[in-house]
């Protein structure tokens, strides 16, 4: 049975598909950002339409902002002048603005069986609330924003079953990175990775963001997790109704299946340079880091910031290295402010930066020299990621971020506390 | 297709050539693809990067435009003039992205292991066949569903569109 199979097949008004047909269907939400927003609405001018729902067109500055330089103004400036034409009713811009994939959840915009695309790859995130979410191009970001349709090619599934229980410092981070690293950054290309069994409902919502987030990190085109009481109850405290959830199933069933037991997953680190070079924190290199950076679309929403603080809180940043803190929207920074966790994270001697993508696509706010090593809990440790194409990038969850933070290298949290 | 024949000379890449190596995030503020061209394959080391002159053929291994879905890296080849892409598999984004732009891509593993650097190709997209000249041997390309030909045949998604109104 693929969820997401079901969801295609009522939004194209079919009583079957199967893996392998094309379909044409209606799109809930479009989504852009002040990266691939400028191209899409270039191609979307030439089509000279309007746009096909106001409401339904999501547009976030959040990669360049606040802007880096004359030429990140002009595109934010270009985009702004679109959504203010065409009144587009979710433009997020200034304090308005978050991370993309932290902001639309909060805001309310996703609910269970919508069926979202992003000019992002990271448009997957949205499979955590159920929703069948993927990243898309400029080209096919401007005809969605012009006719609200789009094709997809129906996918085959894989289905992760999961059991167990996270232990302490273990979360969402882990289990993606693990899954990465046992079937590759092509291990599931073109498939969507459903997350099934006994272990879901020990694990949080927030971290269910974190591993649909990263399926696009094994090439697949959405993953999706079932709705639950957590997914519910998450919902309904930002006021969002799931409405009815189709369990039906469709008879293709899945093409492979991984059994996952989380009880004994420890917390993991992705080498240089690819997210599949995956390792366990106690077999890590101790390398010598320079910056390490917590947040991110993947890990800078609250638990995350809490989680790394529970690790830090008292102590001081290694001399010589560099922590930053990015919370993940104005909500996420409001929260952490009231909570007391951004007092606490200059205490440790942290930055803290404006809720934006940054240093995670070697934007600004963090960029690294030739030579120099960063530590992150974001998604990618391509060859150049952050910054010059001599430095290099490791992934980790929060808590092993906050720990490396403190001795200087690669540790595990258990070592602190 | 407008350029249904291609000729031109392999260079070729690893596995898991992604966006951020194609045009790192840093160029991400400008849409002209010359432009973007000019920093192509700049996130990768500087002998594989320099060796690529206009009308070159990328051969590259799989998982070819795999990460971030910038449709800009679609782009950067294009404006490198690079004149096909062959690769063993691409990721899924990229994909539509190339086919979108009208980049000539095409996907067949067995041509890309027996293709050599500086081997002289010949591409013909209506036929389905990638002809190795140096090597003397054809192999076919497996045809386009019609669903993507007619996006293909019309020059691209928007004019696609644009027929169609
Ligand atoms: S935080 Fe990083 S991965 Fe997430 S949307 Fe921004 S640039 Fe992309």
């Amino acid at each position: 049975m693929s969820g997401s199979r079901v969801i295609l097949r009522e939004k194209a008004g079919r009583k079957s598909i199967k893996p392998g047909d094309f379909i044409e269907v209606p799109v809930d939400l479009v989504l852009a950002n002040d990266v691939t927003a400028p191209l899409a609405i270039e191609e979307f001018g030439k089509l000279n339409m309007g746009v096909f729902n106001k409401e339904k067109i999501v547009l976030v500055l959040d990669h360049f902002t606040p802007n880096r330089d004359v030429a990140s103004a002009e595109q934010c400036l270009f985009v702004r002048e679109f959504a203010n034409e065409n009144e587009i009713s979710h433009f997020y811009d200034g304090g308005n603005a978050g991370i993309e994939h932290v902001l639309l959840p909060e805001e309310g915009l996703i609910s269970p069986g919508m069926i979202v695309v992003g000019g992002d790859s990271h448009t997957c995130t949205y499979g955590a609330l159920g929703a069948f979410s993927t990243g898309m191009g400029s080209t096919d970001i401007a005809a969605l924003m012009a006719t609200g349709k789009t094709w997809f090619r129906v996918p085959e599934a894989i289905n992760v079953v999961v059991n167990g229980k996270f232990r302490k410092w273990v979360g969402g981070k882990d289990l993606i990175l693990y899954l990465i690293g046992k079937i590759g950054v092509d291990g599931a290309t073109y498939y969507s990775l459903e997350f099934t069994g006994n272990g879901i409902e020990n694990i949080d919502v927030e971290a269910r963001l974190t591993i649909a987030n990263m399926v696009v990190e094994a090439g697949a085109k959405n993953g999706l997790f079932p709705v639950d009481k957590k997914t519910i109850a998450y919902l309904s405290q930002l006021g969002v109704d799931s409405g009815e959830i189709a369990v039906e199933a469709d008879e293709y069933g899945y093409s492979g299946v991984i059994e996952l037991d989380i009880s004994n997953l420890t917390p993991m680190v992705a080498l240089p340079s690819l997210p599949s070079n995956v390792i366990s924190v106690e077999e890590a290199p101790r390398v010598k880091l320079d910056q390490v950076v917590i947040g991110s679309c993947t890990n800078g929403r609250i638990s995350d910031l809490r989680e790394a603080l529970e690790v830090i809180s008292g102590m001081r940043v290694s001399k010589g290295l560099r922590l930053i803190v990015i919370p993940g929207s104005p909500r996420v920074y409001r929260q952490a402010l009231n909570e007391g966790i951004i007092e606490n994270f200059l205490e440790v001697g942290a930055v803290i930066s404006p809720p934006t993508c940054g240093p995670c696509l070697g934007g600004h706010m963090g960029v690294l020299a030739a030579g120099e090593k960063a530590l992150s809990t974001t998604n990618r440790n391509f060859v150049g990621r952050m910054g010059h194409i001599e430095s290099e990038v490791y992934l980790c969850n929060p808590a092993v971020a906050a720990a490396s933070a403190l001795t200087g290298t690669i540790t595990d949290p258990a070592e602190i506390i | 297709m407008e350029n249904t024949v291609v000729e031109g000379v392999a260079k070729r890449l690893g596995d898991h050539v992604n966006t951020d190596v194609i045009i790192p995030a840093t160029y991400l503020v400008s849409t002209d693809y010359c432009e973007l061209g000019k920093h192509f394959l700049e996130g990768l080391d500087e002998t594989s990067r320099s060796k690529f002159k206009p009308g070159d053929i990328v051969v590259a291994g799989k998982n070819f435009g795999s990460g971030s879905s910038r449709e800009h890296a679609a782009l950067a080849i294009k404006g490198a003039g690079i004149s096909c892409v062959i690769a063993s598999s691409f990721a899924r984004i990229f994909f539509r992205n190339a086919i979108n732009v009208g980049l000539p891509i095409c996907e067949s593993p067995v041509a890309v292991k027996s293709i050599m650097e500086g081997d002289s190709l010949r591409i013909d997209l209506s036929r389905g066949t990638i002809e190795n000249i140096t090597g003397n041997v054809s192999f076919p390309i497996p045809p386009y569903p019609d669903f993507l030909l007619g996006i293909i045949d019309a020059g691209g998604l928007i004019n696609l569109l644009l027929e169609q109104k």
